[in-house]
């Protein structure tokens, strides 16, 4: 195993690669079947630079979530976009690192309303697969001087460069959390009743759907305790046709849901599927045996299915991707991690590829698709 | 400001280019007499102005790929151009280009409330898209100064910004999906309904591209519902430090107001003249917004009030009523129209960390002074997004030239102190050729490279965005 523990290092290393590398922050997630040597980033860490009065942080890709998140915590300010940790889902062990969230453009239940992962990062620096080191973006939150490459690196699974620091727009800590809650509705009632939550002024920041033996249906309200109490309340009255409501103060079952905890004991496949949020009952329509957890008012559907079962066909007619997450390793050579791509995207992706890593060595296969 | 030599092989193909995109459009939408195609010289930087070869205003996404495929196929040039409002010259024409206007795409495709989303054609201006919602009770948040004119493919060509960007994010945090014909004329689909697309976030590479990767026309936009409402408090300052200090005081003790704005002395001076908002004549003016319900606003502006009176302020003046936040926000509304009676003027668009904003408006005003032109500071103090307004006499020989070596020393100034040169206007050429300042040739050449892969002949706006001699070879090469 490689482990750099300075930029320069780490770009020495890529550049004395010979073979494929597989990347990895802290190891938090199987990465499929990658084959190579692995390179780790957990030598990279330590926050750089943490400006409270101007939201922005800035630290070293292997350092740990845990970190950054005392770090904001004590300061009363949070990551907008409340990065999961995939340890429970996958039964994996390792610790979560923040370039790992980037890697994979991590985000949780705050996705509606504060965006991805993608849209609170603000800067990289990263080495690309010839060991040359590459900055982008940079420490503001508005910056449109030449192309974003920060968009680009987050969610391109360490395929494009190795990324060695990031920086990121933070976001005030919240006074109050209220969770509301209503019981039994069905998929296709739960993700109206979502939208019509999403559709309020009152500043819904997360909505979620449990289906099962009792289906819960969660909707949460944060920020200063009297405007939390106010939007909670008009959320009730608008909310009261769809059932009796029950109101929760506190964190609630959010880290639950952004980890997809209840299907962590499922047994079979698990799935992520991306769709429009109204699109989330067609879904689970379409898969009656699986067990779910729909977060991003329907838009987001985690589901556990029987092993080996090619979800992306049983949901062919509904428009989105789904990306296979906990599977056999025939499953995964067989299905692929990442959904086809059409193929002017797919020519897109695989120049951009070619270009970063010519010589095919940064995690080589993990993104590359056959087109649809 | 230098330009590549036209090629002259193409101008003197004129009237066979000008035949064969007859024959993939009506008649009307292909200008190319030299008396018409005047009127695509320029975009809003009105410093530098060339005729194009022709321009065409294609209809529907299929036009455009026929466009595409003609010039493609004949070498040349395209510049697309929304609605020619940009400030740094992103749709300034070269003599042997082919203008691509999206003005006739201006219809709304579908909108949905349950998915919060609505899909229009990209020549559909800024404000009308949150025309099409509005009275449903719903909006689109990105809100540059020009919304009334500004078509959605030129935001998202420049990603643009706004006052209200502090809450809301800019144009790449509000897109969901595009349809992009590549030079080629190959029609892509990225992204849809659904929150994240699949694949590499080239979405995200293709807002704020220029124009450069594809031609944008159609786009999935977020829409949000309109809060229930929003009123601004103004807070005067003696000094431009004391008012950074309470901008970030703001910020840290959790409030995010949907728009901190900052105005300087020469600035408040002049629109007072201009347009009467009765504000204090002092040296620093806070306009804070803030959104939610009455008692909510109240609350929000009570600690904002609380920590500006813990700095002293000349002045605080907190909104009660539509009348008075009009009144409030007047002045900083007609900013821009007050310079422009007293002066030409260059409105620069550097970012800075926030925390900078006093060295840096220290800074700007020796500059100002060693220049012998005065500079105005208008800006979104929240994200640090200066405009720093340099006014010059457009008649005057030199003014110009000296007014543009004061701008690429303030530019410069931002990129040192770990800013950027453009926060929401984008690069164009106005800014190109301070590129080096912020970016290493590697940093550079990791940009070049994408565009190399959508559009490997390198003729979607050549000349714009990065230095001339960075991108010689290759636009040498690909000819």
């Amino acid at each position: 195993m490689i482990r750099p523990e300075s930029e320069a290092d780490l770009a020495e290393a890529v550049r004395a690669a010979t073979g494929a590398l597989h990347l990895r922050g802290g190891g938090t997630r199987a990465a499929g079947p990658v084959a190579g040597e692995v390179l780790e980033t957990t030598g990279l860490t330590g926050i750089t630079l943490y400006e409270p009065g101007a939201l922005t942080l800035v630290a070293r890709a292997g350092t740990p979530l845990s970190e950054i998140e005392e770090a904001l915590t004590a300061e009363n300010q949070r990551l907008a976009f409340e990065p999961m940790d995939h340890r429970a889902l996958l039964g994996t062990e390792g610790t979560p690192t923040i370039g790992g969230a980037v890697a994979v453009n991590a985000s949780g239940p705050r996705r509606v309303v504060a965006g991805a992962c993608r849209d609170s990062l603000i800067g990289v620096r990263f080495v690309d697969g010839s060991g040359t080191i590459i900055k982008n973006g940079g420490r503001v939150m508005k910056n449109v001087t030449g192309y974003d490459l920060v968009k680009l690196l987050a969610g391109s699974h360490g395929t494009l460069g190795v990324l060695s620091e990031v920086s990121f727009k933070v976001l005030p800590g919240v006074e109050a959390t209220t969770t509301l809650t209503l019981e039994g509705l069905d998929v296709a009632t739960a993700t109206k009743a979502m939208a019509a939550a999403m559709g309020s002024p009152f500043e819904v920041s997360a909505a979620a759907h449990l289906p099962g033996d009792t289906p819960k249906t969660h909707l949460r309200v944060e920020g200063f305790a009297a405007s939390v109490a106010y939007r909670a309340g008009r959320l009730r009255d608008l909310l009261t046709p769809y059932g009796d409501i029950v109101m929760d103060e506190g964190p609630g079952p959010w880290a639950d849901i952004r980890d997809a905890r209840a299907l962590a004991d499922a047994p079979g496949d698990v799935w992520r599927v991306s769709v429009k949020p109204s699109d989330g009952a067609r879904v689970a329509a379409a898969l009656p045996d699986a067990r779910l957890v729909l977060d991003w008012a329907g838009g987001l559907v985690w589901a556990a299915v029987k092993p080996g079962t090619d979800l992306r066909a049983a949901l062919e007619d509904i428009p989105g991707h789904a990306t296979l997450l906990r599977a056999a390793l025939e499953t995964h050579a067989r299905l692929g991690r990442f959904a086809p791509e059409p193929a002017p995207l797919a020519a897109i992706a695989d120049g951009l590829r070619a270009k970063f890593d010519p010589r095919g060595i940064l995690n080589p296969g993990l993104m590359t698709q056959s087109t649809s | 400001m230098e330009m590549p030599t036209p090629d002259a092989a193409i101008v003197s193909r004129k009237a066979r280019i000008v035949r064969r995109l007859l024959q993939v459009l009506p008649e009307d939408a292909v200008i190319h007499e030299p008396h018409e195609t005047r009127a695509y010289e320029c975009d809003a930087l009105t410093a530098y102005k060339c005729p194009p070869l022709a321009a065409v205003l294609p209809a529907s996404t299929d036009e455009v790929a026929a466009v595409l495929r003609v010039c493609h196929e004949e070498g040349i040039p395209v510049v697309p151009r929304g609605s020619g409002t940009s400030l740094a010259g992103g749709a300034l024409p070269t003599a042997d280009c082919v203008i691509l206007g999206v003005a006739r795409l201006n219809e709304v495709i579908e909108t949905n409330y349950d998915d919060r989303y609505i899909r229009v054609q990209t020549g559909r201006t800024n404000l009308s898209v949150t025309g099409a919602v509005e009275e449903d009770g719903w909006f689109y948040a990105p809100d540059p100064s020009s919304q009334l004119a500004c078509a959605i493919a030129g935001n998202i060509g420049m990603n643009s910004g706004g006052a209200h960007c502090l809450k809301y994010g800019v144009t790449t945090n509000n897109l969901l999906g595009v349809t992009m014909v590549l030079m080629d004329g190959t029609v892509t689909e990225i992204g849809g309904a659904h929150l994240d697309a699949a694949g590499y976030d080239l979405l995200g590479v293709i807002c704020g591209s220029e124009g450069q990767l594809g031609v944008v026309t159609e786009a999935t936009l977020r829409i949000l519902p309109k809060p229930e409402g929003a009123r601004p408090v103004l807070i005067g300052f003696d000094s431009n430090e004391v008012a950074g200090q309470c901008v970030s005081d703001i910020i840290k003790a959790g409030v995010l107001p949907v728009a901190i704005e900052f105005m300087d002395r020469p600035c408040i001076r002049a629109t007072e003249a201009f347009a009467g908002a009765g504000y204090p004549d002092c040296e620093a003016l806070l306009i804070v917004e803030v959104e939610g319900s009455d008692a909510e606003i109240d609350n929000q502006l009570g600690l904002i009030g609380q920590i500006a009176r813990g700095h002293d302020p000349v002045e605080l003046r907190e909104s009660g009523s539509a009348e008075e936040s009009a009144r409030i926000w007047l002045g900083r509304k007609s900013a821009f129209g007050a310079m422009g009676q007293i002066n030409d003027y260059i409105c620069l668009d550097g970012t800075i960390p926030v925390s900078e904003l006093p060295k840096v408006l220290g800074k700007i005003r020796e500059l100002s002074q060693g220049y012998g032109l005065d500079v105005a500071n208008v800006f979104h103090a929240g994200d640090g997004n200066m405009h720093p307004l340099i006014l010059f006499d457009a008649n005057r020989p030199g003014d110009l030239d000296k007014a543009e070596a004061l701008g690429a020393e303030i530019l410069r100034l931002c990129v040192e102190v770990g800013g950027c040169l453009t926060g929401e206007h984008g690069v164009g050429v106005e800014k190109r050729d301070l590129m080096e300042a912020q970016f290493a040739p590697e940093d550079l050449e990791a940009q070049l490279r994408v565009k190399d892969v959508f559009d490997p002949a390198w003729l979607l706006n050549p000349a714009k965005v990065f230095p001339l001699s960075v991108t010689a070879s290759r636009r040498v090469a690909a000819e």
